[in-house]
């Protein structure tokens, strides 16, 4: 008994490791490759989880639609919504040097947060969605949906890992890294840097939104507090700087690691004294905040470090 | 038009010299340090908690303990710049942004940590109002924040134009390298920086805590208007971001002013996204500011 409860313990952590291992990937596509600062996950995320959670939803008088499509179809129109979102920000931001656009995107991401808690016709407010559905909700019930959607996950986090590597190693992703390394030349050498910039913006924002639905499905609610930017936004930084910026490999390594890290201690604090268990996030928040100091100024390039690909045929490590 | 002014007017103002106060140390840290300090406003949480703890051992007026929280907020900036910015000196800025992030959860946690996470209000309850001609009444916070507000200004206006220091500061923020090179002690600048502004973001701190109440997520909720200000008045002009607080607070405030019809022009609920809307556009029609600031 006692050893499948850790077994499904593991599975929540890896589920929700798989979500911020999404972020992450799309993080390392946004600073990681192009060296374009976003402050605001958490409004891409939140923008990606009420779209796929509307789209899927059954039909409500409490907010909008209530479309009732599938779940896949629900995670591309969060994809592309996001996506859209973002492109329509970076068109804006996006010539702004990495210290204003750090504060524009907060700014974004607090309208978003706004938005969604006061247009309830939209979100239905602070209430948030019930109902969301699950994929592949026939195949399994109970505790076994779970290893279900723990699959299902992992798939789309394994399809993006080969897309950003894709993107990585492709024309676009070298113009995008000798913009990130040195703006002028790549301009002169005639790339448009302001395009592949809003690009990998775009990008980025669409796998985040797609994070964000999958968040919403395995929850089966949404609402206003699920989009934390301490948990969304900060964590998935310390995440991606901890597993190496610039890697994909690293990303998904940093998010798995740094929520373990996270899952685990809470199984400590939580045999503090109880007038301590309350203050234990705290406490845990605390500790992100050193390891991030610690990261920025010993291990700067993280648990796996970018390694660009010396020949184009060459064997990647 | 009474109603105008006492509802609308005056707390635009008192709201509007809180951003001013967080806004001229924002200023002169990007100024002079050359980066978008995200821990300003809980550095104001830090410097309220100072004010908040000291009250509890001193049961006094918590004016006349301001002064604990700012030499509170004083050390920790001194303390975070010496540990967590100055070996990231070196490297290009945004590794400082990154870090002061994460300082700004720093002093958050140990916020919540040390002084719980639940709303603390000062003192007792209710103040009665200052009432002049039977018609304005005015919260006497807000008086005293105008005022003192005004008083630092001209202070601080004097002591950079006047004294030696605050000379080497302007200098440093308009050229570092020729400040350095005409021999300024540039590390001294950097502490009257954060001394400066680490006392300012206290004061600051408290005339907010104690409009409402003091509570762990105060200064970040601040924070974003503060940019707009700094950033609306030019960057490493501090008398700018002065005008660019009032010019914010005004904005937030008069936004739910029923100036057409009867229903307020903008839902007070969006009132906070005034402030963001206002930086985003500054940020892109207008980075430089009112005040011709730099633009680094």
């Amino acid at each position: 008994m006692e050893l499948t409860g850790l077994f499904f313990y593991l599975v929540s952590i890896l589920i929700a490791g798989g979500i911020y291992s999404l972020l992450c990937l799309g993080l390392n596509i946004q600073w990681g490759m192009g060296g374009v600062f976003n402050a605001g996950i958490a409004g891409f995320f939140a923008t990606g989880a009420y779209a796929s959670a509307i789209l899927t939803t059954s039909t409500s008088a409490k907010h909008i639609g209530g479309f009732d499509l599938p779940v896949l179809a629900g995670l591309l129109g969060a994809g592309i919504i996001s996506g859209c979102v973002g492109w329509a920000v970076a068109k804006i931001c996006i010539r702004l040097k990495s210290d204003y656009l750090a504060m524009a995107s907060i700014g974004i991401a607090e309208i978003l947060r706004l938005v969604i808690v006061n247009e309830s016709w939209l979100t239905n407010g602070s209430l948030g969605l019930s109902g969301v559905p699950r994929p592949f909700a026939g195949l399994a019930s109970g505790r076994t949906a779970d290893i279900v959607f723990l699959v299902f996950i992992w798939v789309i986090v394994i399809a993006v890992f080969f897309f950003s590597q894709r993107l990585y190693d492709s024309p676009w992703g070298r113009s995008l890294r000798a913009i990130r390394d040195n703006e002028q030349s790549a301009s002169a050498a005639g790339k448009d840097v302001e395009k592949f910039r809003i690009q990998t913006f775009a990008i980025g924002c669409a796998i985040m939104g797609i994070a964000g639905g999958l968040s919403a499905h395995y929850f089966r609610f949404l609402s206003p507090s699920a989009t934390d930017p301490l948990l969304v936004t900060f964590l998935v930084w310390v995440m991606l700087i901890a597993g190496g910026s610039g890697n994909n490999r690293g990303a998904i390594v940093g998010a798995l690691s740094i929520w373990f890290l996270w899952s685990v201690t809470e199984i400590f604090t939580n045999r503090l004294p109880p007038e301590w268990i309350t203050r234990s996030s705290f406490v845990r928040m605390l500790l992100v905040g050193l390891l991030l100091q610690y990261v920025l100024q010993r291990f700067r390039a993280g648990i796996i470090p970018e390694k660009a690909p010396k020949l184009r045929y060459s064997e990647e490590e | 038009m009474i109603e105008f002014i006492n509802f609308y007017l005056v707390p635009g103002f008192a709201i509007g010299s809180v951003y001013a106060l967080g806004a001229v140390g924002i200023s002169m840290i990007f100024g002079i340090l050359r980066f978008a300090h995200f821990a300003h406003g809980d550095l104001m949480t830090v410097g309220v908690y100072g004010v908040f703890a000291a009250t509890v051992v001193f049961p006094v007026n918590p004016f006349l303990l301001v002064p604990v929280g700012m030499a509170l907020a004083i050390f920790a900036a001194l303390f975070v710049d010496k540990v967590f910015y100055q070996p990231l000196r070196k490297l290009p800025t945004i590794y400082t942004v990154i870090s002061s992030f994460g300082v700004a959860l720093i002093f958050r946690s140990l916020i919540q940590i040390i002084g719980g996470s639940e709303n603390r209000v000062f003192g007792s309850g209710i103040r009665p109002p200052l009432i002049l001609f039977d018609t304005f009444r005015l919260s006497s916070l807000h008086v005293q924040a105008v005022t003192t507000t005004a008083v630092i200004a001209v202070v601080l206006h004097i002591f950079l134009s006047k004294s030696m220091t605050g000379r080497s500061m302007r200098a440093v923020a308009d050229d570092p390298e020729l400040a350095q090179i005409s021999g300024l002690d540039t590390e001294k600048v950097v502490r009257w920086t954060w001394i400066i502004g680490a006392a300012l973001a206290a004061i600051a701190g408290v005339f907010a805590g104690l409009d409402t109440s003091a509570h762990p997520n105060l200064g970040w909720n601040l924070l974003l208007p503060m940019f707009a200000a700094a950033i609306l008045g030019g960057i490493g002009k501090p008398m700018g971001a002065m005008a660019g607080g009032f010019i914010i607070g005004l904005a937030e405030e008069l936004s739910s002013y029923h100036w057409i019809g009867e229903s307020a022009l903008i839902s007070p609920s969006y009132k906070t996204a005034v402030a963001f809307v206002i930086m985003i556009a500054l940020l892109i029609f207008k980075p430089q500011g009112l005040f011709k600031g730099r633009l680094l």
